[in-house]
C-alpha cells in the first residue's frame, strides 16, 4: 500500500508541495521532507510536547497529525519565529536571558506554546498558576521549569 | 513512519462520510486524533482505512435548543472550554474540560472523540454520565439516539456500530442556580485520572436539596452513577446534608484494580472525591428561583 497523496501546505508563510504516504506524520514531514529539524520529536504519542507547532494559529502536537491533514492549512514551526535577519523573538530572548533552556530539546515546543499564550493574552498579564498550567503540556528535564516560567512572566 | 499503512479518506460531506462508512470494512474514524493517533503510532491499532472527520463540514456546532445544550461531535475541547454559552449554561462541562489533557491537545481533541473512545479514566464520560447526556448516531440506515447510561460496551468499547458515526451529544442543562463540582486524582497534572468525580446539586425555594447527581469515573470500564448517594441527599438543608454517608456510599461502588491503583484505593478515592465535589456543588448552589 504505497498510495501517495499530493499536498500543499503553507509552512512559515511559504507554500510547500509534496506527495506523501497517508501514514507520514506531520512532524516527520517537517523534519525529513522539508528539513525543518527545529521541530523535535520526543515521545511520539502526544505527551512530551517537543513537537508542538502552530496549526492554523493554534498549538498542536505534530506527532499526532498526519501530513495529509495539513493539506490547505498553515503551519508555523520554530524556524518561523525569529526575524529573517536572525534577531530573536522577545520570547526566545527572554528564555536565553533567564536560563530557560539547557539542552534545548523541549525549547521549540515551549516557544510555540508561549507564542499562543502571548497572542491570546493580548497584553493582559498572566498569573503564574495559569502559566504553569499552560506549560504542563511540555516536559523539560533540564531546567526544573523555573527559568522557563521566569522568562515567560518577563514577556507575557 | 510509525503507523502501519492505511488508506486515507477525506469525505467532504456528511453523505460522503456515511457512504464510506457503509462501504468500507475495517475502518476507523479520525476525529481530533489525540487518542487514536497514539494507538496508531504504537501499532496498538491498525485499521485498513482511516476516515477523516476533519474534512466534513457542520459537525462542530455548539448551541442551545430549549434547555438542552447540543454539541457537535467535532467541536474542539478547547473551543467548548472557552465557550461563553457553555460556561453560562453548563459550567460543569467547562470546568471538567480544563482537566482534559493539555491546552495543546485540547486544541485538536474533540468532545465526540473522547466520548467515542471511552477511555475509562477520561473526564468527559463522567460529565456525560452525571448530566444524563444523549448520544446521536448517524448511518445510511438512519439516525438513532442512546442515553449515555447505555453507551458502554466494555473496556474502550461502545454501542456504536461499524457503519455509524457519533454526530452530536446533547446535555440537558440544569436550571440556573444549580451547583456543580468536579475533582480528580492524577499522578501528574494533565495526566490520566486514577479516579474522577462530578456532582450537581439543585436546591428548592426553601433551600433544601431537591436534585442531586453524582458520577464517578475510573472505577471500571465506564463512569457510573452514585444513585444511592444521590438519594441520601434529597430533602436535606445544605448544612445538615449527610455528605459523609454519601461519600461512604460512593466508596462502596465496585472498582477494578489496574496497574496504577488497587481497587480498594480507587474506592477510597471515590469517597474522597464525592465529598469534595458535593461540598463544592452545594457551596456553588443558590436557592432555586
Amino acid at each position: 500500500m504505497s498510495e501517495r497523496i499530493a499536498i500543499s501546505v503553507t509552512v512559515n508563510g511559504v507554500v510547500r508541495q509534496a506527495e506523501v504516504e497517508p501514514r507520514l506524520n506531520l512532524a516527520d514531514f517537517l523534519r525529513d521532507h522539508l528539513r525543518l529539524t527545529g521541530t523535535h520529536i520526543g515521545c511520539e504519542h502526544g505527551v512530551c510536547g517537543a513537537c508542538t507547532i502552530l496549526f492554523d494559529g493554534a498549538t498542536a502536537r505534530s506527532c499526532l497529525m498526519f501530513a495529509v491533514q495539513a493539506d490547505g492549512h498553515a503551519v508555523t514551526t520554530i524556524e518561523g519565529v525569529a526575524s529573517p535577519d536572525g534577531t530573536l523573538h522577545p520570547i526566545q530572548a527572554a528564555l536565553s536571558a533567564h536560563h530557560g533552556l539547557q539542552c534545548g530539546y523541549c525549547t521549540p515546543g515551549v516557544v510555540i506554546t508561549l507564542l499562543e499564550l502571548q497572542r491570546e493574552r493580548d497584553g493582559t498579564p498572566i498569573q503564574e498558576t495559569e502559566l504553569r498550567h499552560a506549560l504542563s503540556g511540555h516536559l523539560c528535564r533540564c531546567t526544573g521549569y523555573q527559568g522557563i516560567v521566569d522568562a515567560a512572566l518577563d514577556v507575557l | 513512519m510509525k503507523p502501519a499503512p492505511f488508506r486515507y479518506h477525506a469525505p467532504r460531506s456528511r453523505a460522503d462520510l456515511l457512504a464510506l462508512l457503509a462501504e468500507l470494512d475495517d475502518s476507523r474514524l479520525l476525529a481530533g486524533g489525540q487518542s487514536l493517533v497514539p494507538l496508531l503510532n504504537l501499532r496498538l491499532a491498525g485499521p485498513a482505512n482511516l476516515i477523516d472527520l476533519n474534512t466534513v463540514p457542520g459537525l462542530d456546532g455548539i448551541e442551545m435548543h430549549g434547555d438542552t445544550l447540543r454539541i457537535g461531535a467535532m467541536a474542539r475541547q478547547r473551543t467548548a472550554e472557552h465557550s461563553s454559552l457553555i460556561k453560562m449554561r453548563c459550567p460543569l462541562l467547562a470546568e471538567a474540560l480544563g482537566h482534559v489533557g493539555h491546552q495543546q491537545t485540547r486544541n485538536r481533541g474533540t468532545i465526540g472523540g473522547s466520548i467515542a473512545h471511552m477511555d475509562p479514566t477520561a473526564e468527559l464520560p463522567v460529565v456525560a454520565s452525571v448530566m444524563d447526556a444523549t448520544l446521536w448516531l448517524d448511518s445510511t440506515r438512519g439516525t438513532r439516539s442512546l442515553p449515555f447510561a447505555d453507551w458502554s460496551a466494555g473496556y474502550l468499547a461502545t454501542q456504536i456500530a461499524p457503519d455509524e458515526v457519533l454526530t452530536r451529544i446533547e446535555f440537558p442543562c440544569w436550571p440556573a442556580g444549580h451547583g456543580w463540582g468536579f475533582a480528580e486524582v492524577t499522578r501528574r497534572g494533565g495526566g490520566f485520572a486514577m479516579v474522577a468525580a462530578a456532582a450537581l446539586v439543585l436546591r428548592d425555594a426553601a433551600g433544601a436539596i431537591a436534585r442531586a447527581a453524582i458520577a464517578i469515573g475510573g472505577l471500571g470500564a465506564t463512569a457510573v452513577r452514585g444513585t444511592a448517594a444521590e438519594a441520601l441527599l434529597i430533602g436535606h438543608a445544605p448544612g445538615d446534608a449527610p455528605i459523609s454517608d454519601a461519600a461512604a456510599s460512593a466508596a462502596s461502588l465496585p472498582a477494578e484494580s489496574d496497574i496504577y491503583a488497587p481497587s480498594d484505593y480507587k474506592q477510597h478515592l471515590a469517597g474522597v472525591l464525592t465529598e469534595r465535589t458535593l461540598l463544592q456543588a452545594i457551596q456553588r448552589s443558590g436557592t432555586h428561583v
